[in-house]
């Protein structure tokens, strides 16, 4: 199995703050890679500074061979990492159709002058877009939202959208930031299905969630962080019964 | 299909006999005023639509965008008028105009791209004031704009000729001159609304951290808004210069950049028809305003009580509460939303 992402000894402090303390952690090819842990963990934080939203005060990453040099967000997307927001992220007025398209964006070339001329270039290119976005919206299951206003899709659907509109940047990481949040049971079946679908079809998928039932039946391995430091990462059987994250998550039983 | 084609070329074509006629139409029922203030009209639309690349698609408040139209007409003014000797052609001229407000529009961008909303429009603000208060004072120690006193004898943009026999005004010319570079710039801009970098503005505008996830390069795209309307406002500013022949830098206040900043609001950010109504309407109304204000008080109450020139800003400002209050959106709102729902409609028969 190939390590698709490595991050060593990262670190991230806000003031005095320390975030995140040296945590190392590897995500191999194909799998789906939970990362877990109590509220202001780090986990969100960790996330931020894979996909660039954050600068790491130190640590380096590895990502698909090369070392991931991060100046801005978009530079990262284009390595291959995309990714969801714990409180979703759509382009509200603009249709769900037009949100999957804007993620083609950096797969995509035209420029303003072939815009103007409206080449065949670009008139091929802007069918491919469309033509690409529509499948994605069919892949996620929201195919007959294509028209409807990113802002007046149900919870679940926008989830979807964000999904869909990640893939639209041909990610070999899909790095979703607590996707079953505020989620009803059946919404989240649907979620884990199409999170299974995704990893089939050859794209990694990191993920960070709460629900421990959706992440121990879904995820291949682990990893679950406390205070920023990472506390154990292995598969979920073993990781659930490790005493240090079921006092991170617990207590500490009382002894007397 | 073939019907929607012909419906269109037909549209089009209606669009265009109306443009031809409406200058004589105008002529005829109200005399040369009213051509002057058409041609004024299209300036302002040319203006409007360059702002609205900046504030309506890309979502970035600018306050000084008058800035890019007083490059566009001091280019002008010393590349053809008797200041420096020189006497390029208009369409030398207005590439270079283009051009140069385009690079100050990046002047602009480059240090505002973390700013947003209330902060950019402080910066923008200043930005305006600079270049004007810059165009003041650039008489010495080398005089290059003339001061205060502003730059006079500009060459015209057209003469009046005669066509069989028929003397034909300037403001006739003029007026197919600024229709046909006001069609371009519509043209351009409605293609670039749908292309790939129009979604990347609006993707920008609705939320720009998630616009970067989804690997925009922000930088460049919002740069690239501001020069492209910058760039607009430049070609305006250089067809001010050369219809009024004259320049000083009390035309580009802060005032002239709220107007502009209105008619987009007005007509509907984001809405190219939209903002070229409000445009036609913020010229048009004024004017009216200005020439009924004093025989309406004569006929009503015997002599004029409020002075006509004050009456017309208190008028417009009661017409700009009312659009707001009525149609917060504007008068005619982006049908982005629209077009896309009948788009998806017509997919889903096929």
């Amino acid at each position: 199995m190939t390590a698709l992402l490595q991050a060593r000894n990262i670190a991230k402090h806000f003031g005095g703050i320390r975030a995140l303390k040296d945590v190392s952690l590897t995500i191999n090819a194909g799998e789906i890679y939970g990362l877990i842990g109590p509220n202001g963990a780090g986990k969100t934080t960790f996330f931020n500074v894979i996909t660039g939203l954050y600068q790491r005060d130190g640590g380096d990453i590895v990502f698909a061979g090369q070392p991931l040099h991060v100046e801005s967000p978009h530079e990262v997307t284009q390595a291959g990492i995309a990714r969801t927001f714990q409180n979703i992220r759509l382009f509200a007025e603009m249709s769900a159709l037009e949100n999957v398209m804007v993620g083609r964006h950096l797969r995509s070339k035209g420029s303003v002058i072939g815009a103007v001329l409206r080449t065949a270039t670009v008139r091929a290119e802007e069918a491919a877009i469309r033509a690409k976005a529509t499948e994605l919206l069919a892949y996620v299951g929201i195919a007959g939202k294509a028209g409807v206003r990113a802002a007046s899709l149900s919870y679940g659907d926008q989830r979807r959208l964000e999904i869909a509109r990640a893939l639209a940047t041909e990610p070999k990481l899909l790095a979703l930031d607590e996707p079953a949040a505020g989620m009803n049971a059946t919404e989240t079946a649907g979620l884990r299905a199409l999170i299974e679908k995704v990893r089939t079809d050859g794209t990694t998928v990191l993920l960070i969630e709460h629900d421990v039932r959706l992440i121990m039946g879904l995820c291949d391995r682990v990893a679950v962080l406390d205070y920023g430091e990472k506390i154990a990462e292995d598969v979920p059987a073993v990781v659930q019964k490790d005493p240090r994250v079921v006092s991170a998550y617990l207590g500490v039983p009382y002894e007397q | 299909m073939m019907q929607d084609q012909k419906k269109k070329v037909l549209g089009i074509a209606l669009i265009g006999v109306a443009l031809a006629v409406l200058p004589f139409v105008i002529g005829m029922g109200f005399g040369n005023a009213w051509i002057r203030m058409l041609d004024f009209a299209l300036l302002y639309i040319m203006l409007a639509l360059g702002l609205n690349i900046v504030v309506g698609f890309a979502g970035l408040l600018d306050l000084g965008y008058i800035a890019f139209y007083a490059v566009g007409a001091y280019i002008y003014a010393l590349l053809a008028s008797p200041h420096f000797g020189l006497h390029w052609p208009l369409w030398a001229i207005l590439p270079v105009g283009a051009l140069i407000a385009g690079i100050f529009g990046v002047l602009l961008g480059t240090p505002t791209l973390k700013l947003r909303g209330d902060y950019l429009a402080i910066v923008t603000l200043g930005f305006g004031e600079i270049i004007r208060i810059f165009l003041n004072n650039l008489n010495a120690p080398v005089n290059i704009t003339n001061g205060p006193k502003g730059i006079a004898g500009i060459d015209p943009l057209a003469k009046n000729i005669e066509i069989f026999g028929y003397p034909l005004h300037s403001l006739y010319l003029i007026y197919y001159l600024f229709v046909a570079l006001a069609l371009l710039i519509v043209f351009v801009t409605m293609r670039l609304e749908n292309s790939r970098l129009g979604r990347a503005w609006v993707a920008i505008r609705e939320d720009e951290i998630a616009a970067k996830a989804c690997g925009i390069n922000t930088r460049n795209v919002k740069l690239l808004a501001f020069a492209m309307g910058a760039s607009f406002g430049g070609v305006a500013g250089g067809l001010f210069a050369g219809f009024q022949q004259f320049v000083s830098p009390e035309s580009f206040g802060l005032f002239e950049s709220i107007m502009v900043l209105c008619m987009v609001v007005l007509g509907g950010m984001g809405n190219i028809p939209g903002v070229i109504l409000g445009a036609v309407v913020l010229t048009v109304l004024p004017e009216l305003f200005r020439q009924w204000a004093g025989p309406m008080q004569m006929a009503v109450f015997g002599q004029t009580y409020i002075d006509p020139e004050s009456m017309r800003l208190l008028l417009f400002g009661i017409a700009l509460i009312l659009v707001m209050r009525f149609r917060p959106m504007g008068l005619l709102p982006s049908s982005r939303r629209k077009a896309e729902f009948e788009h998806a409609e017509e997919g889903a028969q096929a």
